[in-house]
């Protein structure tokens, strides 16, 4: 049951993936990548990972990909109807993609994992998966996440600066 | 439980795509969103792993991996603006003022 549900949101994550590379229009490839996004929460759930699995929908699906909506507001519509989607040379790039899937697949193929351990102890000892991930977070990792903070305010200022770059007073 | 190998699979696939995508693509919008497919390929396989060992620390660094592609969104798409506002123009191919 579990093995056709992640079938299922697989296929669905690998067809929003592609039609981020075919589309024309990127309005149509961003809700192409939503495809993927939810695809991929579902299968966080499956891996027992449900906080990451919210946060996927909260942060990707509802922020980042707004932001690349509001982006893609500014932008006309009739540029990507007249301009070819890829570059010339493109064959010779998807060759290279395919060599890549080839040669990382067969040292995939080539690896024999052990059972999956789960998260059966750690719940047993927490209680839920937000709690065992906030105590590994806050307890062990406090100094990369104020240091995240630090970088979410630098990102902040920047964005604000290159948003108004190029604006005649 | 699903074989560790499938998930593999499906993040090498999303890895593959997101790379052939900031490769071939000439829209600078969409190259940002293939390097989201990136980024989410490399939290799938943190999970996977986190799921394998039994142990949290995946999901902590996949937390870290979001913010970082929240920042970068918003920093690479104020970049595009900036160049849409003074090229009028989308395509990768046409900003060249570096001659590289």
């Amino acid at each position: 049951m579990v093995e056709a549900i992640f079938f299922v949101l697989a296929i669905f994550s690998i067809l929003g993936g592609l039609g981020v590379l075919i589309f024309r229009q990127p309005i149509h490839c961003a809700i192409s990548l939503l495809l993927t996004l939810l695809s991929l929460a579902g299968i966080y759930i499956i891996l027992g990972a449900e906080f990451i699995a919210a946060a996927q929908i909260v942060i990707y699906a509802g922020g980042i990909l707004i932001i690349f909506l509001f982006a893609i507001m500014f932008v006309s519509v009739e540029e990507a109807e007249k301009k070819k989607k890829w570059i010339p040379s493109w064959p010779s790039f998807i060759l290279f993609g395919i060599l890549l899937f080839l040669s990382l697949m067969f040292f995939i193929r080539s690896t024999i994992f052990e059972k999956a351990k789960g998260f059966s102890e750690v719940l047993s000892k927490y209680g839920g998966n937000t709690e065992a991930v906030s105590d590994t977070l806050y307890n062990y990792y406090l100094i990369p996440f104020e240091v995240v903070s630090l970088f979410l305010l630098v990102a902040m200022v920047g964005a604000i600066l290159m948003g108004g770059w190029g604006v005649k007073k | 439980m699903i074989p560790q190998n499938w998930v593999l699979f499906l993040s090498l696939s999303l890895f593959t795509i997101g790379i052939i995508g900031v490769m071939i693509r000439k829209n600078l919008i969409i190259l940002l969103l293939s390097l989201e497919l990136i980024l989410n390929s490399v939290n799938l396989n943190l999970i996977l792993f986190s799921h394998h060992w039994g142990n949290t620390l995946g999901q902590v660094f996949s937390i870290f991996v979001m913010t970082i592609a929240a920042g970068e969104a918003a920093i690479g798409l104020g970049i595009i603006i900036a160049v849409y506002r003074t090229k009028v123009t989308m395509d990768a191919d046409s900003i060249n003022e570096m001659e590289g």
